[in-house]
């Protein structure tokens, strides 16, 4: 079964770069992975059982608890996929829509800030750390300014929003992205054209663009690997269509790529930002709900809708009996779940090292792969 | 606040009038690949603006092989439902979900299948790779079977844990695992309790003398604690679930 040089080794569940606890098992010959196996489930909290006995509204602070660094997106495919279950999906003020595009694309940058944080701290860059979590606190401080929390924001609500914006908050916003595109400069000026940072990342966990689809990858992984596909795109919601920005793609697919891919995602993430400030001041104050019937029932049905995550296509699939104000089954189709079934793919014949560069370029939350 | 009845009704789908099967499988999304396997085809809803048909389960990777190679690249999402709850649902036990993607066609649609406790539903980690682990999921959590599934063992559940938990009869409070942590320390049925030290209850270092009887006396009883806590339950101090079970009878089995 084993070749005389190979072993096999734990890689995590309490390994600092597995981010969570995800433990890999390991087949080794010296340092190169012959067979790598995630096993996961440690962090399996049931949050589909809970989600059949509770109303919908009480759904959504479940959603948070999933990806718990982007929280924000996971509330806003939860509410979409029931508006579209009940049919109100046109209904949604502007205002609100345009509040739903802005926290969504915060989360984008604040995600995205955690992920380039540890994953150069993984391969050994300590200092982008520092001036990531410089920013992403002060994202976090908005989103603090809007809901009161800075992690688990409950921010969205089925037909609305639950506050308007506070006063003042989109001049912090404005002073925030204003300076935001100089910080992205900086962390690129660390990493960019870093030697160690290319030898540690160009060509390492390549996947191609066919391998992708069929592996079900989504998110900056499927776009690092040359795929210009984006659910802000390809299935428009909210009021992506008449905002301007582009979608990166990489060329070959690899781990250097897929930095990249995040890093201008990041700047387009700031252009959205920039063009919605001037439209939400156009909205009257205070549309934030529409008008729906406070007890939540939707008619018999089922719908799947999924919203383009800073991991990926994070979908809800909701059947509903019609009769109760529970969703009969919520299904979760998690994109760090899927995408971390490349793993064993990407990693094998690579070092024990690259395997931490590529647990951090796939970035996953195990509260996700859980759930 | 709580007025049952809805002001409005729950509003129609947008989507126009509900087709019948006949002029679903005619729409030009899936004619094509379902052309050849028409008779595999039992049903299709369309509901929402999204397409589900419903397949013969033995042929369902025919079917899927056939989307395919008709450029249904992505599988998005495969699950399980257990309709044994549903209201006025008659037939198989469970429904197995596969919602596709088209890229050429910017499109999903969606697949069913029904099947019951004891058949298994042929695997279609042939067809799409990424279905291995959707497929292990749907059945660590409802017990739906695959068949030629290359590894089909527990994916977020542990090996041996006995039960399906999103199957509608499985209880959310859970069950007993029967697993023991400590089984020299902790009583049979299960891990530590709330306000438990992890110690057996007599080389806890208790506090012996008298609590000064001004204030509130000790919130929770360490486990297993010779003295009944007597005093009424103290106001808004303690986590009632806490105190509760420090309060249990089954407590009371450690110390002998």
């Amino acid at each position: 079964m084993f070749d005389v040089h190979e072993m096999e080794v734990n890689f995590g569940p309490q390994h600092p770069s597995t981010h969570g606890v995800l433990r890999v098992l390991l087949k080794i010959d010296g340092e190169r992975i012959v067979e790598a196996k995630p096993v996961i489930g440690y962090l399996h909290r049931g949050t589909e059982k809970l989600f059949e006995h509770m109303a919908y509204p009480q759904c959504i602070p479940h959603t948070d608890r999933m990806d718990y660094v982007a929280a924000a997106t996971n509330n806003l495919g939860f509410v979409e996929a029931v508006e579209k279950l009940m049919g109100i999906t046109g209904q949604i003020p502007r205002r609100a829509q345009l509040m739903r595009v802005m926290l969504s694309e915060l989360q984008r940058i604040s995600s995205h800030l955690l992920w380039l944080a540890t994953h150069a701290i993984d391969i050994g860059a300590m200092t982008p750390f520092f001036y990531c979590f410089r920013e992403r606190e002060e994202v976090l401080d908005l989103f603090e300014k809007y809901c009161g929390a800075r992690l688990t924001l409950n921010c969205m609500r089925i037909g609305g929003m639950p506050d308007d914006l506070p006063p003042g908050w989109l001049d912090e916003l404005e002073a925030f992205i204003g300076k935001f595109e100089a910080a992205v400069d900086e962390y690129e000026s660390l990493l960019t054209n870093n030697r160690i940072w290319k030898r540690r990342t160009v060509g390492i966990g390549v996947i191609s663009p066919e391998e992708a689809w069929d592996w079900g990858i989504t998110g900056p992984p499927l776009r690092g690997s040359g795929v210009e596909w984006d659910l802000r795109r390809a299935q428009p919601y909210e009021c992506y269509p008449e905002l301007d920005f582009e979608i990166p793609i990489g060329r070959n697919g690899d781990t250097y790529d897929r930095y990249l891919v995040r890093m201008i995602e990041m700047r387009q993430s700031r252009r959205i930002l920039e063009q919605c400030i001037p439209l939400i001041k156009a909205t009257p104050a205070g549309e934030i709900k529409a008008r729906i019937s406070r007890v939540i029932r939707p008619p018999e049905g089922e719908v799947y809708h999924s919203v383009e995550s800073p991991k990926g296509e994070l979908g809800y699939h909701i059947v509903s009996d019609g009769k109760t104000q529970n969703a009969y089954r919520c299904r979760v189709r998690p994109p760090s779940f899927v995408n971390l079934q490349a793993l064993p793919a990407m990693a094998k014949g690579h070092l024990v090292s690259d395997l931490v560069a590529l647990i951090g370029t796939i970035d996953i939350v195990l509260g996700e792969v859980d759930r | 606040m709580s007025d049952t009845t809805p002001t409005t009704p729950p509003a129609a789908p947008a989507a126009p009038a509900a087709r019948t099967a006949e002029e679903i499988l005619r729409d030009p999304l899936v004619a094509g690949p379902i052309e050849r396997y028409r008779d595999a085809v039992t049903g299709a809803r369309d509901f929402a603006g999204e397409l589900t048909l419903f397949i013969d389960r033995d042929r369902i990777v025919d079917v899927c092989r056939s989307f395919k190679d008709d450029g249904w690249i992505y599988l998005v999402d495969l699950t399980g439902v257990d309709y044994s709850k549903f209201p006025g649902h008659t037939g198989p036990r469970f429904s197995v979900a596969y919602t596709l993607y088209s890229l050429r066609r910017n499109a999903r649609v969606r697949l069913r299948v029904w099947t019951d406790d004891a058949t298994p539903v042929p695997s279609v980690t042939s067809v799409w790779k990424t279905a291995n682990w959707h497929e292990r999921e749907t059945f660590d959590m409802m017990g739906i079977r695959f068949s030629d599934h290359p590894n089909l063992e527990r994916i977020l559940m542990w090996e041996g844990f006995n039960g399906y938990p999103l199957r509608k009869d499985f209880p959310v409070r859970g069950i007993d695992t029967g697993a023991r942590i400590y089984p020299e320390v902790f009583p049979a049925g299960g891990g530590p309790k709330a306000g438990s030290t992890g110690k057996d209850a007599k080389d806890v270092n208790l506090y012996k003398g008298e609590w000064p009887t001004y204030g509130v006396s000790p919130v929770a009883a360490i486990g297993g604690a010779k003295k009944a806590a007597p005093a009424p339950a103290p106001a808004l101090t303690a986590a009632p679930a806490a105190a509760a079970t420090a309060a249990a009878p089954a407590d009371e089995d450690e110390d002998e």
